[in-house]
């Protein structure tokens, strides 16, 4: 696989010349962290891409900034990942912008991470009204009870959903 | 939220949610009826909501989606990143190319691969004829909505030439599991270039045709214009995608914010309005096809005339560990996968963001506060899937 690989670089190089220059990236983050210093966590910068890692109890203060300084003002995909190895289950939010144009290829992934017996996590409806139907489906799929969400209910499963949240990996499906 | 019927209401029997929704009060209750809308509802397919009415006018809203959950995200973490392929297109099978594209070009960045350059030409060719067949669907639905058959008749006869077209190109008529991590399944057939130009120059000639019998229609704009007023701001707040958020005046398109294979080399235009009602909300998705027409000639012409279309990959791939979160634009908006990798074939977790999804937040916004009739001008114009939102 690694021969077809570098054909193809060949080929195409002169489309690929551009070095991925992650200055918005690095401005972001650097804005964060002269703000929040060792409370925001850089887990990875990848051209468009950044995630930062926060505690629960800094995730609003952080949201907050995110969304009224940096201008990240909608959250695109809020979605959960259980890992009974850590037992946790992280929580992230995929942020994008729609009023700063420099911003809009940028998706900013704000994680959290809750122990995943007892599942709380303070809800960001507050600060991005577009969370609203995403964690109430986090909620349903992954049991993350939403402190502050009006609405921790059944979203997408059966009325008489009598099983353990699917999304969680001692789920199994029918004879698989 | 102000608007005629709230400000008609005595403020004795109004009271503000926590989301910023006017409502009556539930000591008010005896004055309303509680309707249910669906999911047997002839037009709203599979989805279902609840609404209040005050006389004609809507005082309360609330979605209940799920009747048509598969639990897609639960099933990629049995299958391996090709397997999975097949299923994930159906939740909406009418645009299951740009469903397919953004899995693809995740999984193609945890595999470290890259397409070749006529591959990609090849995938952005069959997504804009997808996105086509899938917009002339909605738009037939939208006609018959709102009882006018002749648009009802019209677009689903013309779809059937997009869809040939795909059948040509992929052997399938409507799910043809055509995008994999790598290109394409196989090349395009002799021929189809000429064919795709004539059909093209055709339905240029038809759009003029659905403009002047339906758009310009004095009923049709009735019912729509200044119906559902859908603000700047809140379309932001909401964090609404596709043509909701650009009838909106916010031109936001993927493709252009943030292009993926081929699409910085085509010169197009994002289409946008500024009206915010329902009528700006169903124009934007035929102004999308007009520049799709557009889009996919230049691709015609900027293809390479030959070369590999798909890298092949060893069997059973295994992802690098680690994650990738990629988007496309498809007929509903931006549509966006975040895979989770730890180093096995399969995927660990796969989360889909659909517009769909995304848009029905919209929905208690737009119709409380609007009138019953009103109702299937504002839901339709949302561009909703209801089996996509679902998953």
């Amino acid at each position: 696989m690694t021969d077809i690989n570098n054909d193809i670089n060949q080929t195409t190089s002169n489309l690929n010349i551009v070095e991925p220059d992650l200055k918005i990236e690095h401005s972001l983050y650097s804005q964060l962290s002269s703000e929040f210093k060792d409370k925001v966590r850089l887990v990875y910068t990848k051209p468009n891409r950044i995630k930062i890692s926060v505690e629960p109890e800094h995730i609003i203060e952080v949201a907050f900034f995110l969304k009224n300084q940096l201008g990240l003002d909608h959250a695109e995909s809020v979605g959960g990942t259980d890992y009974p190895d850590e037992n946790v289950i992280e929580v992230i939010y995929h942020l994008n912008s729609y009023s700063r144009e420099e911003l809009a290829p940028i998706i900013l992934a704000l994680s959290t991470k809750t122990d995943r017996n007892s599942s709380y996590l303070p809800s960001l409806l507050p600060v991005f009204k577009s969370v609203e139907y995403h964690e109430r489906e986090t909620y349903e799929m992954l049991g993350v009870y939403f402190q502050g969400h009006p609405r921790n209910e059944r979203f997408l499963l059966p009325e008489d959903w009598a099983d353990i949240p699917p999304l969680k990996k001692e789920f199994r499906i029918k004879g698989r | 939220m102000t608007n005629k019927y709230s400000e008609s209401l005595d403020s004795k029997f109004k009271e503000t949610t926590n989301l910023g929704l006017e409502v009556v009060k539930e000591a008010s209750e005896d004055r309303l009826m509680k309707l249910s809308v669906g999911p047997q509802h002839p037009g709203s397919g599979h989805f279902r909501f609840t609404i209040k009415v005050d006389g004609d006018y809507i005082v309360y809203c609330d979605p209940d989606p799920g009747y048509v959950h598969r639990g897609e995200e639960k099933m990629c973490e049995y299958r391996n990143y090709i397997q999975n392929i097949p299923h994930l297109e159906r939740p909406v099978i009418h645009d299951s190319t740009n469903i397919t594209y953004s899995y693809s070009l995740a999984v193609e960045e945890l595999l470290g691969i890259e397409v070749p350059r006529r591959g990609q030409f090849i995938r952005a060719i069959a997504s804009e004829l997808n996105r086509q067949v899938y917009t002339l669907y909605w738009l037939a639905i939208y006609g018959i909505f709102l009882g006018h058959s002749t648009m009802f008749m019209w677009p689903t006869g013309d779809r059937e030439l997009f869809i040939d077209l795909l059948a040509a190109l992929t052997g399938a008529r409507v799910t043809h599991a055509f995008n994999i991590p790598g290109g394409v399944r196989n090349d395009i057939p002799e021929g189809f270039k000429e064919k795709c130009l004539e059909y093209i120059k055709y339905f240029e000639k038809r759009l003029k045709e659905y403009e002047d019998i339906f758009y310009n229609n004095p009923l049709f704009r009735q019912r729509t214009e200044n119906v559902g007023i859908l603000p700047k701001q809140d379309a932001i707040d909401l964090g609404v995608t596709g043509s909701v958020l650009r009838a909106s005046g916010i031109p936001h398109d993927v493709r252009k914010v943030e292009p993926y294979d081929v699409y910085n080399e085509i010169d197009f235009k994002v289409q946008y309005m500024k009206t915010c009602d329902s009528f700006a909300r169903a124009y934007v998705p035929f102004l999308d096809m007009r520049e799709s027409c557009n889009i996919t000639r230049q691709l015609l012409e900027k293809m390479p005339e030959s070369g590999e279309v798909r890298v092949k990959l060893q069997s059973n791939p295994k992802g690098r560990i680690g994650e990738a979160y990629k988007r496309v634009e498809s007929g509903r908006g931006a549509l966006s996968y975040y895979i989770v990798s730890d180093g096995s074939s399969k995927p660990y977790r796969v989360k889909i963001s659909v517009g769909s999804f995304r848009n029905i937040l919209a929905l208690p916004h737009l119709l409380v506060g609007s009138r019953l009739g009103d109702m299937p001008s504002i839901y339709w114009a949302l561009n909703y899937w209801p089996v996509e939102a679902d998953r």
